[in-house]
């Protein structure tokens, strides 16, 4: 045996093109880190990718050590001034980043690309950690691309290349017929049910709902048009004016805010009764809140799996929604909610904080004595104080003084859902009717094209709850009084004018209609959880799709595409012969005549012997004979214009009955 | 470490004849096919799987959907990788192999030509150490220039030829093994220095003078030469042009190399002796023959008589 050649060349340094489309791999990781890293870490660390780039154009080398161990030193502190530390999730990722863009410096032999691509593989992988939205994860694939066409530059000896966009073409032609296969990988990948380590505590990015309420503090909320939840609805949606979605009953006023503490949560109860009609059952997908409030419609009948109904007919998940949940609900349009109220309840629904808002308990008072023991007539007479009052809505209220309620009534006069629930709930109070404030969801966006409602946290809404004699706990909106627009129409249009430029009426229209597709990737792609997976094989007659079958139909799966690709790999076209195919129809057409060739019998003989059998096509034959034995004997390689005569020939020759 | 592999490799091969069987001489156009292409991972490809693996159970730890989606993308496009590997050897054709002229101890050029029907890229060859990449545009055949050493006169094998290709990401390592029944003689190495060969006692037509106008002799075109200096007369009754060779302005010995005269030295010495002679010939372009054991060669010039005198001392027993 000769000695296997070590057919290594010594390492050389990289071409410009590699190092171009490994720079480009690490811009784009930095782009899609930047979110969530220090601008001036981005900065700095673009300025230094940059810098590189444009130094080894000039000069092909290495940085040299005393310009890369402090470059590193002050990375490792900047991250740990940032973060206080370099674990975690945002520390890592920023060192992580900023190591790739270091690794660059030294980038100078195809080892090193390797290792920065793989390395950029993972910190791409780790983008998706902060944000696994459908645009992001697109821009997280398309990074492969840049990654995959520098492996392929890494090779010696290719076909002159074309511009840098061409080279993206075949990574994204191999990601292309990846695909299949990694969909299906990504059905039958058994999910874990549990994390085997600590998963990170997603940083709340969102506030949503608060179980305080405070007037004023919706403002963020009422700004933000992501989406909270997503509604489905078994047969018709309701009306817009019943979209109600109730999160928290507040029952605790401190002349401020109010809380969801409750006393009586002390000690679990039964949710209190409630006689319904007209029941509706719908599906919520849930935006992760990292709370254990679950929205539902006005008033639910009965918790969803893994969640309890509380006293108050409010839904909580056994554990924080940390990630995007989905539950079915069946819940009540029309209830009777807690028709006999309690000694303890009443107490607390009347119960007001000593010494604050004087004007208002004189207001309270003087309606009491107008009105007798008419509870209803006092609501009504609230409601046409906001209607008729000079009540203002807006998203931007002037703020409120220690006695918020009588500033607000009296003074200010302006201001959201907040400030009108919380007054509405202090009259009542303070005019002996037990009443409560509730914060939830209340409208919508209702998506034709999906058939479903689309509920953002600029839904977020409060409103009251007054218990009257006989009815129960009645919903009483009182923003509604002052603007009947936000209950039809949602607080964007309530809002009028006060709303930036890029959320104007048409381009909301397009992303309530692109929502669609969000809908679809985070209930197909970020919502296919351990359990939905388990279902995934129902419709095959496997209820319940454990481990093993998943791995069982991972392999046999596997095999099949296995067997397709080595189909393709080893599929090999027949090298084309139309000379000899036109040869083979002339023996069809003689054939059927009888004039059949025999198993060794050369073209030349043949075609004798069919010229003496048909003696009146004869010239005709001996002619086609002539040319098929200069095409094929006379050149290696048939030229094109006589074999398309030739072809031609042979598809215009009719054989001549002759009567003889 | 390598020497340990080296021996699993040897022994793998003893006990494996499918390893062997496309490693013995065959003739030429070998094509290369599924049973004979071989594909293992490379050490950045087990490296990379390990990453994926990392990547995979971070996505799954974290219930990261898209992670796991870009996971398998991308352990998909690697596994896909593997069959382009494959692919890019299978159906290659290695169709003749041209062999340049070396002197024994001097790197001999060897001309590998490459055909298929489709494009290819980054195919490389190894031949002892030393590598070479070339691509395949899918239409004309591609000559691949090889160094073949040489350390002895004589017809010596092609040595087994390993083709093999990373492409497409370098994760795969796909190769095949050619051995061309094919032999390419290498001609003997000329002794440094040594004595002029001994001046023929002939007589002296042979030595007549020149003058550098006057007509010497007729010789064969060759390019560069003036148009003024081609006897046309004496060319039209032959089928390549002569020309006029005036450039004699000393006696041009007609060299008469014999075996015979050299019964002093041993053989090799003989062959490194006649071989400096012939070169010193060639280069003086002078006539000169050659009488070799069993081969004559009668009296000429040329290049094309140089690798005849040089061809039959290579070929000495």
């Amino acid at each position: 045996m000769t000695p296997a050649p070590r057919g290594k060349s010594p390492e050389r340094p990289i071409d410009a093109r590699t190092f171009d489309l490994l720079g480009l791999t690490m811009a784009l990781v930095l782009g899609l880190h930047a979110p969530h890293m220090p601008w001036w870490l981005v900065v700095a660390l673009a300025l230094i990718l940059g810098w590189r780039w444009w130094q080894r154009r000039h000069r092909a080398g290495r940085v040299p050590g005393w310009l890369k161990l402090p470059l590193l030193a002050l990375l490792t502190l900047a991250v740990i001034v940032q973060y206080g530390s370099i674990f975690g999730r945002e520390p890592g990722a920023a060192l992580a980043v900023g190591l790739l863009v270091l690794k660059l410096l030294e980038t100078e032999t195809s080892r090193d690309v390797r290792v920065g691509i793989s390395f950029a593989c993972f910190a791409l992988m780790a983008a998706l950690l902060f944000d696994q939205g459908l645009v992001a994860s697109v821009v997280v694939a398309l990074g492969l691309l840049p990654a995959l066409a520098t492996l392929r530059a890494l090779e010696p000896g290719q076909l002159p290349a074309a511009s840098l966009p061409r080279t993206l073409l075949p990574a994204l032609a191999l990601a292309a017929a990846a695909l299949p296969l990694a969909l299906l990988a990504f059905l039958l990948v058994p999910r874990l049910s549990s994390p085997l380590w600590g998963a990170p505590s997603p940083n709340q990015a969102r506030t949503g709902l608060s179980d305080s309420m405070t007037p004023g503090n919706f403002t963020d909320l009422l700004t933000d048009d992501h989406p909270a939840m997503r509604v489905s609805f078994d047969g018709a949606p309701p009306p817009a004016e019943q979209r109600y979605f109730r999160a928290y009953v507040m029952w605790n006023f401190d002349g401020r805010a109010w809380r969801y503490f409750d006393p009586r949560h002390a000690s679990p109860q039964e949710p209190v009764p409630v006689e319904a009609a007209g029941a509706i059952q719908y599906q919520i997908s849930l935006q992760p809140t990292h709370q254990r409030v679950l929205p539902v419609l006005d008033v639910p009948l009965q918790a969803p799996p893994r969640a309890t109904l509380q006293t108050d007919r409010e839904v909580m998940a056994d554990k924080p929604v940390n990630d995007p949940l989905s539950y079915s609900v069946r819940s009540a349009l029309r209830y009777r909610l807690q028709p006999s109220l309690d000694e303890r309840s009443r107490r607390l629904g009347l119960r007001l904080p000593e010494g604050f808002n004087p004007r208002a308990h004189a207001l309270a008072a003087q309606w009491r004595q107008r009105y007798g023991s008419d509870d209803a007539a006092i609501v009504q007479a609230a409601l046409a104080l906001f209607h008729n009052g000079g009540f203002r809505y807006t998203l931007a209220p002037a703020p409120l003084g220690r006695d918020s309620v009588d500033d607000f009534l009296f003074d200010t006069r302006e201001g959201f859902c907040e400030h009108y629930s919380s007054a509405f709930t202090v009259l009542m109070r303070a005019a002996g009717i037990p009443a409560r404030v509730v914060t939830g969801y209340q409208g919508g966006y209702w998506n034709k094209l999906g058939s479903y409602l689309l509920v953002r946290y600029s839904d977020a809404h409060a409103w009251s709850e007054v218990w009257l004699a006989g009815r129960g706990w009645v919903r009483v909106d009182p923003t509604g009084a002052v603007r009947p627009e936000r209950v039809t129409l949602g607080a964007a249009a309530a809002a009028g004018n006060q709303l930036a430029w890029y959320r104007n009426d048409w381009l909301q229209g397009l992303r309530n209609r692109w929502d669609v597709v969000n809908r679809w990737w985070d209930k197909g792609v970020i919502g296919f959880d351990a359990l939905r997976q388990r279902g995934l094989l129902t419709p095959f007659g496997i209820r319940d799709a454990d481990t093993a079958t998943l791995g069982v139909l991972l392999a046999i799966s596997g095999v099949l595409f296995i067997a397709i690709g080595l189909a393709w790999a080893l599929w090999r076209r027949q090298p084309r012969a139309p000379l000899r195919d036109a040869l083979r129809e002339l023996e069809r057409k003689l054939a059927r005549k009888g004039i059949v060739r025999r198993p060794a019998e050369g073209p030349q003989h043949y075609l004798s012997r069919a010229a003496r059998a048909l003696p009146g096509q004869r010239d005709e034959l001996a002619s086609l004979m002539r040319s098929y034995l200069e095409l094929r004997y006379a050149h290696d390689e048939p030229p094109t214009e006589p074999l398309r005569a030739f072809r031609r020939a042979v598809r215009d020759f009719r054989i001549v009955n002759v009567v003889k | 470490m390598r020497g340990l592999l080296q021996r699993l490799l040897r022994r793998a091969e003893r006990r494996l004849p499918a390893l062997t069987r496309y490693r013995r001489p065959e003739s030429l156009p070998i094509e290369l096919h599924r049973r004979r292409i071989y594909i293992v991972p490379t050490g950045f490809g087990l490296g990379f799987s390990v990453l994926l693996l990392v990547m995979l159970v971070g996505a799954l730890n974290y219930a990261n959907n898209a992670g796991l989606l870009l996971t398998c993308l991308l352990g998909a496009a690697s596994a896909a990788s593997m069959l382009v590997a494959f692919r890019s050897l299978d159906g290659l054709r290695l169709a003749h192999i041209r062999a340049g002229h070396a002197i024994a101890g001097q790197p001999l050029e060897l001309a590998l030509a490459f055909d298929s029907s489709r494009p290819r890229n980054a195919i490389r060859v190894d031949l002892g150490c030393s590598t070479t990449a070339f691509a395949l545009d899918g239409h004309a055949t591609t000559e691949v220039k090889l160094a073949l050493l040489t350390t002895q006169r004589g017809w010596q094998p092609l040595p087994r030829l390993r083709v093999w290709s990373n492409w497409p990401l370098g994760l795969f390592r796909a190769w095949s093994w050619l051995h061309p029944e094919q032999s390419v003689l290498v001609w003997p190495r000329p002794e440094t220095a040594g004595p002029p060969p001994r001046a023929p006692a002939e007589d002296a037509s042979h030595m007549r003078l020149h003058r550098g106008d006057e007509l010497a002799a007729l010789r064969d075109y060759r390019s560069g030469d003036p148009q003024r200096h081609i006897a046309w007369k004496a060319s039209a009754r032959h089928t390549n042009l002569l020309v006029k060779d005036f450039e004699q302005p000393q006696s041009r010995p007609q060299w008469q190399l014999d075996w015979r005269l050299l019964g002093g030295l041993d053989h090799e010495a003989r062959i490194a002796r006649l071989a400096r002679w012939v070169n010193e010939a060639q280069a003086r372009r002078s006539q000169y023959s050659l009488w070799l054991p069993g081969n004559e060669i009668a009296s000429g010039s040329g290049p094309l008589h140089h690798a005849r005198c040089m061809n039959a001392l290579a070929q000495l027993p």
